[in-house]
């Protein structure tokens, strides 16, 4: 065991996650040969769709910001151990709460409206997480299982919503009417980007401080790494668990209505592109590290990105790029296995 | 004092056919330490091979690098004389080699029969289960390894469970059988039995490869021991011969110089031996009642109290409620009955029986192990903010204090040895100034140094005037170290005496529920 490999695992944490997207790589190539098209030229479709242009690198960025706020959320939850499924469920009644404030404040100043609503969202993913928490902590079930059905409820309620009681009575589509100006967040300079994506950033460096360097942060800490050890020296498991579960629940939410508020603009029964589950792999792809999930929400945007321009431009079908898109995850997670594993 | 089975030496010579397994320079490294370091090991047909040293000194890692766990970073091994290379524990399983680990690698769920046969690869259709039991009740039975095959694995103790394992090597067709400390877990009758079954698989040509600490098992065991010290080879002694010039005192002695590299003084409490001034009460319990975690009852109404100044040492066999009244007092199980009090306000300090689920966080760095209790206290948290400066020299001050020997305070505590992540918990729980201290099993896995520096600490927080309540299932260690001493047998205090008149004969009966 003293060949290229074993040394390649012992001496870098980066560069065998990095060897497994060199490898997912060339089996994308693959299957992009298999679809009858030149692999080099679909790359450099990808990689010009979506990092190309100051137009591409915004719809990265702005597709990134929903996988950041619920992944900085997720990876306190996971640090904790807590195996919260639920964030998609969460996000959506998130951008419900907001947007019952949204339609209802149309005539009060901006400065009022923006505040409120953003609280509501992260008001309704606290809600729905909690109603998991309740029931995990309280009546013993399965805090996977429960998380996951609330999706479901959570997901078709906001549907619900949108055809029915909060439908815009003059339109002709089932959704809300558009937010109003002042319930907008406002734009970055004359860019597309908006103050959430300014809002993400800033939560990286507060879950990164807040993981390191308060009291709180290291508690959830050392439940996640072994309750009973916790529960032994005094630190209050259940408490921690349930906190841990909020915030996380908190992030989807707010996520859920920066997401309606600007790039969507209204309340409408789909939302989402399964933002609550990338979430998921983009705070474990990010090693639960903030400044990690920052990258891994990039690079999984600008894979979907990429993808579409894939899409668009040679008509691969999407189910390939998509494969591609998984199988870099996939790899790039398997490389750091087995870099850790070598480690030990 | 003597206990009968460790005096009965077993002298027979050592036998001379070709060596089962020679392990010549073997070099293993792991980031940060060098294991392993030009280590030479030899182990015969038939014979038992104690391979002792401290905690740390590599005789794991040697063992796992035979097992097929690890590969030798250098060096070479043969095989009854032929030269190989053991790439996985399959191999080494396939080429005779049986490794019972500390720590047990058995599916609780499944039955002894399943967990032997378990990864044989016998085809897809379930085996002729009677027949499988049948065979495996005759090998048992051969060895003295008593066990039931259709017996669920979760429901037995752990001397079963380790029979199970020796059980599993043999009936894999093992002829050489490594045992990592495999008597750290056992009661004194448990050990007994295992040391027959040992001698019974020698007499047959197995190899054996005993690592352990225990100087008196060695000598009472073993044809040889090789001494390992922070990765070398020490020396290896034939037993019989230093038996027969030096004694048996006169060999531990010499075994015990080269484990520790220097002369090890024989235990005493020396000035710390006179008692503190006997103080308050500063814990009583009351007809505690408690069950343990399959709801059978564990303890049966506990009258217990340990007043400042005096070390109360309970006694008795592993088993007996010593996990469930450590827990009770720690505040961590809830009691059915009676009461517990404690003086107001207390400083409690806990060296719990079982530091990796109570005591340590594995993946925790050891700075921040130190603070594990004190996290939200200043002067580590300072308006609502750690301090990492602050934390870092206490942990630097305690890992001195306390002689911790870590590459530094940021390693992760699950890679210290044993010995150092007792003294770590030691240390931290000790720094608190506590007047109580809960001492459950505090020597448990550790080597002489560590032990004798664990006795030391003890001793001197009793000097200082704290009330210590000792629970240990070894009564060497009760003895030395007690004020007052209380038997626990299936829950309830059989009897009590102060330390100065003890009966050893009268402990025994009590331990044995009897009288």
């Amino acid at each position: 065991m003293q060949g290229w490999f074993w040394r390649l695992g012992q001496g870098s944490l980066v560069a065998m996650p990095l060897l497994g997207a060199g490898v997912a790589l060339v089996l994308g190539a693959l299957l992009i040969v298999l679809a009858g098209h030149n692999p080099l030229t679909a790359y450099g479709v990808m990689l010009q769709g979506a990092l190309g242009s100051q137009r591409s690198l915004t719809e990265t960025a702005l597709r990134a910001t929903p996988l950041l706020i619920m992944g900085l959320g997720l990876t306190i939850a996971f640090r904790c151990k807590v195996w919260n499924i639920g964030a998609e469920g969460q996000y959506h009644l998130g951008a419900l709460a907001g947007a019952v404030v949204a339609l209802n404040m149309v005539d009060q100043p901006a400065w009022l409206v923006l505040p409120l609503m953003l609280l509501a969202g992260v008001v309704g993913g606290v809600l729905w997480s909690g109603l998991a928490g309740w029931l995990h902590l309280k009546r013993g079930m399965n805090l996977i299982i429960v998380t996951l059905m609330l999706n479901y409820i959570g997901i078709l309620w906001v549907r619900y919503m949108a055809r029915s009681p909060l439908r815009d009575p003059n339109g002709f589509l089932p959704e809300s009417a558009q937010f109003a100006a002042v319930a907008r967040l406002p734009r970055l300079l004359e860019t597309r980007l908006h103050l959430g994506v300014v809002i993400a950033v800033l939560l990286v460096g507060i879950l990164h401080v807040l993981l390191w360097r308060t009291p709180l942060g290291f508690q959830l800490r050392a439940v996640g790494s072994r309750a009973s050890v916790a529960r032994a020296m005094g630190i209050p498991v259940g408490r921690n668990v349930l906190i841990a579960l909020l915030i996380s629940g908190g992030l989807a939410g707010l996520a859920g209505i920066i997401e309606v508020s600007t790039t969507i603009t209204r309340l409408k029964g789909m939302i989402s592109d399964n933002y609550g589950f990338s979430a998921i792999l983009v705070a474990l792809l990010g090693q639960l590290q903030p400044l990690g999930v920052l990258v891994a929400a990039f690079l999984f945007s600008a894979l979907s990105i990429g993808a579409e321009a894939l899409q668009v431009r040679m008509q691969i079908p999407a189910a390939v790029a998509q494969v591609i898109q998984a199988l870099v995850v996939l790899l790039v997670l398997a490389g750091d296995a087995l870099a850790r594993n070598r480690r030990k | 004092m003597q206990i009968s089975h460790l005096s009965a030496t077993n002298c027979s010579s050592i036998p001379t056919d070709t060596p089962l397994v020679q392990m010549q320079g073997i070099r293993k490294a792991f980031p940060g330490v060098l294991a392993n370091d030009g280590v030479d090991f030899e182990l015969r047909p038939g014979e038992i091979h104690a391979l002792l040293g401290e905690n740390g000194a590599g005789k794991t890692t040697l063992m796992n690098i035979l097992a097929g766990l690890y590969q030798p970073d250098s060096g070479q091994i043969r095989l009854r004389g032929q030269p190989i290379r053991i790439g996985s524990p399959r191999q080494a399983i396939q080429r005779g080699i049986g490794m019972v680990h500390q720590h047990f690698m058995l599916v609780q769920s499944f039955t002894v029969a399943d967990n032997i046969v378990l990864g044989q690869g016998g085809g897809w259709l379930q085996e002729d289960t009677r027949q499988l039991h049948q065979e495996l009740r005759q090998l048992a039975e051969r060895y003295g390894l008593q066990v039931d095959p259709a017996a669920q694995v979760a429901q037995l103790s752990v001397g079963e469970q380790q029979r199970v394992e020796i059980l599993k090597a043999i009936y894999r067709g093992a002829d050489i059988l490594i045992l990592d400390e495999p008597t750290a877990v056992l009661t004194p009758q448990e050990v007994e039995e295992l040391l027959q079954t040992l001698r019974a698989l020698a007499a047959q040509g197995t190899g054996i490869v005993f690592i352990s600490h225990k100087l008196k098992e060695v000598l009472a065991l073993c044809h040889r021991v090789t001494v390992l010290r922070d990765g070398k080879t020490v020396g290896t002694v034939a037993v019989a011969e230093q038996l027969q010039s030096l004694g048996s005192a006169g060999c531990e002695r010499l075994l015990a110089q080269m484990m520790v590299g220097r002369e090890i003084k024989p235990a005493s409490r020396g000035n710390l031996g006179e008692p503190g001034l006997l103080g308050d009460p500063l814990l009583r319990l009351e007809g505690v009642v408690a069950l343990s975690d399959r709801g059978l009852p564990a303890l049966q109404g506990i009258d217990l109290q340990v007043r400042a100044g005096e070390i109360v040492g309970v006694a008795g066999v592993d088993g007996n409620g010593q996990r469930e009244l450590e827990e009770v007092i720690a505040g961590l199980r809830p009691i059915q009955a009676g009461r517990v009090h404690f003086a107001e306000p207390i400083n409690l300090a806990h060296i719990p029986s079982d530091r990796y689920s109570m005591g340590l966080l594995s993946d925790f760095s050891v700075a921040e192990n130190t603070i594990l209790r004190d996290v939200e206290r200043d002067p580590y948290c300072r308006r609502g903010w750690l301090d990492w400066q602050a934390i870092a020299r206490f942990a630097q001050q305690l890992v001195l204090q306390f002689t911790v020997k870590t590459p530094s305070i940021q390693t992760r505590a699950g890679k210290l040895s044993g010995g150092n992540a007792q003294k770590l918990v030691l240390g931290r729980e000790l720094a608190r100034q506590p007047q109580l201290i809960l001492a459950a099993q505090p020597t448990r896995g550790l080597d002489i140094s560590a032990i004798e520096y664990v006795h030391h600490q003890l001793l001197q927080q009793r000097q200082a005037g704290a009330g210590i309540l000792l629970l240990s299932t070894e009564l060497e260690e009760i003895l030395h170290l007690s004020d007052r001493i209380v038997v626990l047998y299936e829950g309830k205090i059989r009897g009590e005496t102060p330390a100065e008149t003890v009966d050893i004969h009268q402990l025994g009966l009590w331990m044995a529920g009897r009288a």
